[in-house]
């Protein structure tokens, strides 16, 4: 379609009034629109099959079990009975401990980033976060494995130990188990939850600052009151999806969570998370129950990983409808 | 360089500074803030030079002159917000009440609460309501103040704004739902419920329609029985129409902007004293 | 201490002493503890890298990266399989994401009406918080199984389906971004809508595309869990894309759990290699994606 020929399609003025109607759809424009429709119907496919798949073949498991996979703590190959409640526990437990150290610490260096760091520092220490984003779970596994789980085992656990009564510090020091996960959780987390929230802090429109400094606010108080309750979906957003990495993070959790699989209090305890279970079992389970129960399994961590985002996107539109509607 | 200035502010003839014609200040008292030899930079860029002023209390004063010349530069120096920008630097003083609001203790978030601005894009706080907006000022110093408090405190501020019967039943809703006009008003008022001494508008109406810009044009004029206010506006009319005083601006040969004269609007407009000041009135330019 | 007398003294502008002093030292506080987060988080980040960059370089040598590996028990033995391996693997993964990424980011942020849009906008959101381990699942169930045979190919899918989302989701935002005046200028020469969007909107929210292919490529060149069950791993090198093959990712996880200590320092040589494809990538994407805007 040469250049000329696209001249006389003039756009009659009152079509450009919003750009996302077309207002002279020519032919090409149809293709390339259908086109990039037909793509996006693709990549909706994909999570329907996902669904669709994963409930199919975990019907070995569902149907045998039922609700008792969910409250049983067996795991048992020869016997071919099977129960989730550890590994969901830990997988909910490790990813929250993740959180707890991550957010602070992300929240911290996303304003020092955007609002106190001078830009000769700023720009650097921005990527060199993003950078280390790029590490791979096994590596830092590997680098949990042998660096971590010894620093955890002594002097870590042992100091923690010593805060007797609490039933979270309880046992012998073994390095690996919830506490070396968590821990490698939120290093992983860190430069997710800071990177988007550096993106929304800094879609914060200048005149916003301006204004609140303009009515005598100090730095924190603008940062406090301007800046972060703009972007703050932004924020809530990079939250989560730090923690979606958590809940189905694998291989690093996996090499230092000591994988076994019962329920205890203590974060000193190795334990098992639902990925964890799958990752080091897969391999070996036989058809039919064996491997129904850990796509049974890994379903469950779809289904909790999917009620999460839910759950957070809800809350945000909660949270602006409440506001709006308060008398 | 302080004494030298005090001198030209005191013993003053339009030939004593070079390039820096002004005309005769109309009272004798002296006005609410004194400009003596601001300059300021932007990084290495000098955008504005010596300028030396005085703004007179409870009047309003126009800040003129083609675009680029420092005006707006030079008004965000009145209450610090200069500094805020990248690289922002200033030499001078501005004295506020005889004391240099330039001096190495004194606080800008202070200075800033006693000198409000006004920006030329309307900017409510989006995730507050039109009530949080007005007190989000009084907010930052009241920790402990009673709802009834604040609720006085905002009314009165949407009513000085002449924004109170089109908002008074809209309280609640977001800042940015109301139309460009009334968002503009509601800085307004946002400004003034801490009850500033002055009141700094940076081209307060160039991004609304005309109807929203006479209502403002009409709400300064009530305003000023209270207020002191410098706006910078690059439309002539409006400063004849709102201001007492004018003052010109215009980029001198290293393109850093001066004052060339400044005094009561009507005599600015109908006999300038500086030829520079005749050519812009009269459109030659600008 | 700043000189407080030049504080108004109007009733509701009371800035008593105490209240004004509480919210500088407030200020300081907040201030001094965010740059400690920053200083946290970077240091156990630069760990992690420094320990796998030293001790990854002092296990690395040209056996390493020229030889297969050798049996289990053998010392010595490299990994050049491996690295071809990912490789490999990067760019089938990315042949299948990109176009249907980029179409799908530009459909919902040019075409989509809004409620199509959000909802698009949150299955893409889904699928990029699905866990890659799930994904490998469900790649070894619809192709694996069928196939009779671990292989390249469906470890390219699972890779695809874990960075379709990042690029699609990047994509639309970076689209979104571009502002609305750069369309209406472009309808207004008389060009094509969709010319319009390849020729002056996409250009315009070039930097966060690439941006979001960059996270994409980089994370599933590392990633691990999907190929698990996909590309299992290979003693015989690479054999085709029908037949299992070894990545640089897998061969650190099966190392680092090994019990031979040749081994654990092939993991930490292969950890160097790895980090070093993988920052590579994202700081050449960084540098070709600037050179464009200047």
């Amino acid at each position: 379609m040469s250049i000329k020929q696209d001249k006389h399609n003039l756009t009659p003025p009152t079509s450009m009034q919003s750009s996302r109607f077309s207002g002279h759809s020519g032919y090409s424009d149809k293709i390339f629109s259908n086109l990039t429709l037909f793509f996006t119907i693709i990549m909706v496919g994909i999570l329907v099959a996902l669904v669709f798949v994963l409930s199919r073949d975990a019907m070995p498991a569902i149907d045998k079990f039922g609700f008792s996979f969910f409250t049983s703590t067996m795991w048992n190959p020869v016997k071919d009975i099977y129960g989730a409640l550890p590994a969901i526990y830990g997988t909910i437990l490790s990813s929250l401990i993740g959180l707890v150290i991550a957010v602070p610490i992300s929240m911290g260096a996303a304003i020092f980033l955007v609002e106190l760091a001078p830009q000769w520092l700023a720009g650097p220490a921005s990527f060199v976060i993003e950078m280390l984003a790029a590490i791979p779970s096994v590596i830092i596994g590997l680098w949990g494995l042998y660096v971590l789980v010894p620093v955890v085992r002594n002097p870590i656990e042992k100091w923690l130990g010593h805060l007797s009564g609490l039933p979270f510090f309880q046992g012998p020091p073994f390095g690996v188990g919830f506490l070396s996960a968590g821990l490698l959780l939120a290093i992983m987390i860190i430069p997710i939850i800071t990177a988007v929230t550096r993106d929304a802090m800094k879609a914060v429109p200048h005149e916003q600052r301006e204004a609140m400094y303009a009515l005598g606010a100090t730095r924190w108080e603008t940062i406090n009151k301007a800046v972060l309750p703009y972007c703050r979906t932004g924020i809530v957003g990079a939250v989560i999806l730090g923690l979606g990495r958590a809940l189905g993070e694998t291989m690093a959790v996996t090499m230092v969570i000591g994988n076994s699989y019962k329920l205890t209090a203590s974060l000193f305890s190795p334990g098992a998370t639902i990925a964890s279970t799958i990752a080091s079992q897969f391999g070996e389970a036989t058809a039919g129950v064996y491997t129904g129960s850990l796509i049974e399994l890994a379903l469950i961590l779809f289904g909790v990983t999917l009620i999460v985002n839910i759950i957070a996107r809800t809350l945000v539109w909660r949270m602006t409808a409440l506001k709006a509607a308060k008398k | 360089m302080k004494e030298k200035t005090n001198n030209m502010i005191h013993n003053i003839t339009k030939e004593d500074i070079p390039g820096n014609t002004y005309s005769e200040h109309p009272e004798d008292e002296k006005g609410i803030l004194e400009v003596q030899g601001l300059s300021a930079w932007y990084g290495k860029t000098l955008a504005i030079k010596n300028i030396n002023m005085s703004i007179r209390s409870k009047g309003i004063m126009a800040i003129i002159g083609p675009s680029g010349c420092g005006k707006s530069t030079f008004i965000r120096c009145l209450n610090r917000m200069h500094e805020v920008a990248h690289g922002g630097r200033t030499e001078g003083c501005i004295m506020l009440d005889g004391k240099d609001i330039y001096a190495k203790d004194t606080d800008p978030v202070v200075i800033r609460r006693r000198i409000g601005m006004v920006f030329q894009k309307p900017a409510p706080f989006p995730t507050m309501s039109v009530f949080d907006n007005v007190a989000a000022g009084l907010k930052l110093t009241q920790f402990w103040s009673r709802r009834w408090e604040l609720e006085e405190v905002v009314e009165r501020s949407l009513r000085q704004a002449a924004l109170w019967d089109e908002v008074k039943d809209k309280l609640h809703q977001s800042g940015a739902s109301l139309s460009g006009g009334q968002q503009q008003r509601l800085c307004i008022a946002r400004a003034i419920a801490v009850q500033p001494e002055i009141i700094l508008l940076d081209e307060p109406c160039s991004a609304l329609d005309p109807a929203s810009t006479l209502k403002i044009e009409d709400l300064m004029r009530d305003l000023v029985t209270q207020y002191s206010i410098v706006i910078v506006t690059h439309n002539m009319q409006q400063a004849a129409r709102v201001s007492d005083m004018a003052g010109f601006f215009l980029a001198d040969q290293d393109r850093a902007g001066i004052l060339i004269e400044y005094g009561k609007t009507s005599q600015l407009f109908t006999n300038p004293k500086d030829k520079r000041t005749e050519d812009y009135i009269t459109g030659r330019f600008g | 201490m700043a000189d407080d007398s030049l504080e108004g003294g109007k009733e509701m502008n009371n800035l008593n002493e105490r209240g004004h002093s509480r919210r500088k030292w407030l200020n300081r506080v907040m201030l001094v503890l965010c740059g400690t987060a920053t200083a946290i988080a970077m240091l156990m980040l630069a760990l992690i890298l420094g320990y796998a960059l030293i001790r990854g370089i002092s296990y690395l040598n040209l056996t390493i990266l020229t030889q297969a590996a050798k049996p289990v028990g053998e010392t010595g033995g490299g990994m050049r399989n491996e690295i071809f391996g990912t490789l490999i693997l990067v760019v089938l993964g990315s042949i299948i994401a990109l176009p249907i990424g980029l179409l799908a980011g530009i459909y919902v942020a040019e075409y989509a009406n809004p409620n199509v849009a959000a909802a698009i906008r949150f299955t893409a959101d889904i699928l990029a918080g699905v866990p890659s381990i799930v994904v490998g699942v469900f790649v070894y169930a619809v192709m694996v199984i069928p196939m009779h045979s671990y292989s390249a190919i469906s470890a390219g899918v699972a890779l695809a389906i874990i960075m379709v989302p990042i690029v699609a989701r990047t994509a639309e935002e970076s689209l979104r971004l571009v502002p609305s005046s750069m369309r209406e200028a472009a309808l207004a020469l008389g060009i094509t809508r969709w010319r319009a969007i390849v020729g002056v909107v996409i250009p315009g929210a070039m930097t966060g595309i690439i941006t979001g292919i960059m996270l994409g490529v980089a994370r599933i060149a590392g990633e691990t869990a999907p190929l698990l069950f996909t590309a299992l791993g290979s003693q015989f090198g690479v054999q085709g894309l029908l037949k299992p093959i070894g990545s640089l990712s897998l061969l650190i996880y099966h190392y680092a759990l090994s019990p031979y200590p040749s081994q654990q320092q092939q993991a930490w040589a292969g950890a160097f290699l790895l980090i070093i494809l993988v920052l590579g990538i994202s700081i050449i994407v960084r540098w070709a994606s600037n050179r464009k805007h200047i």
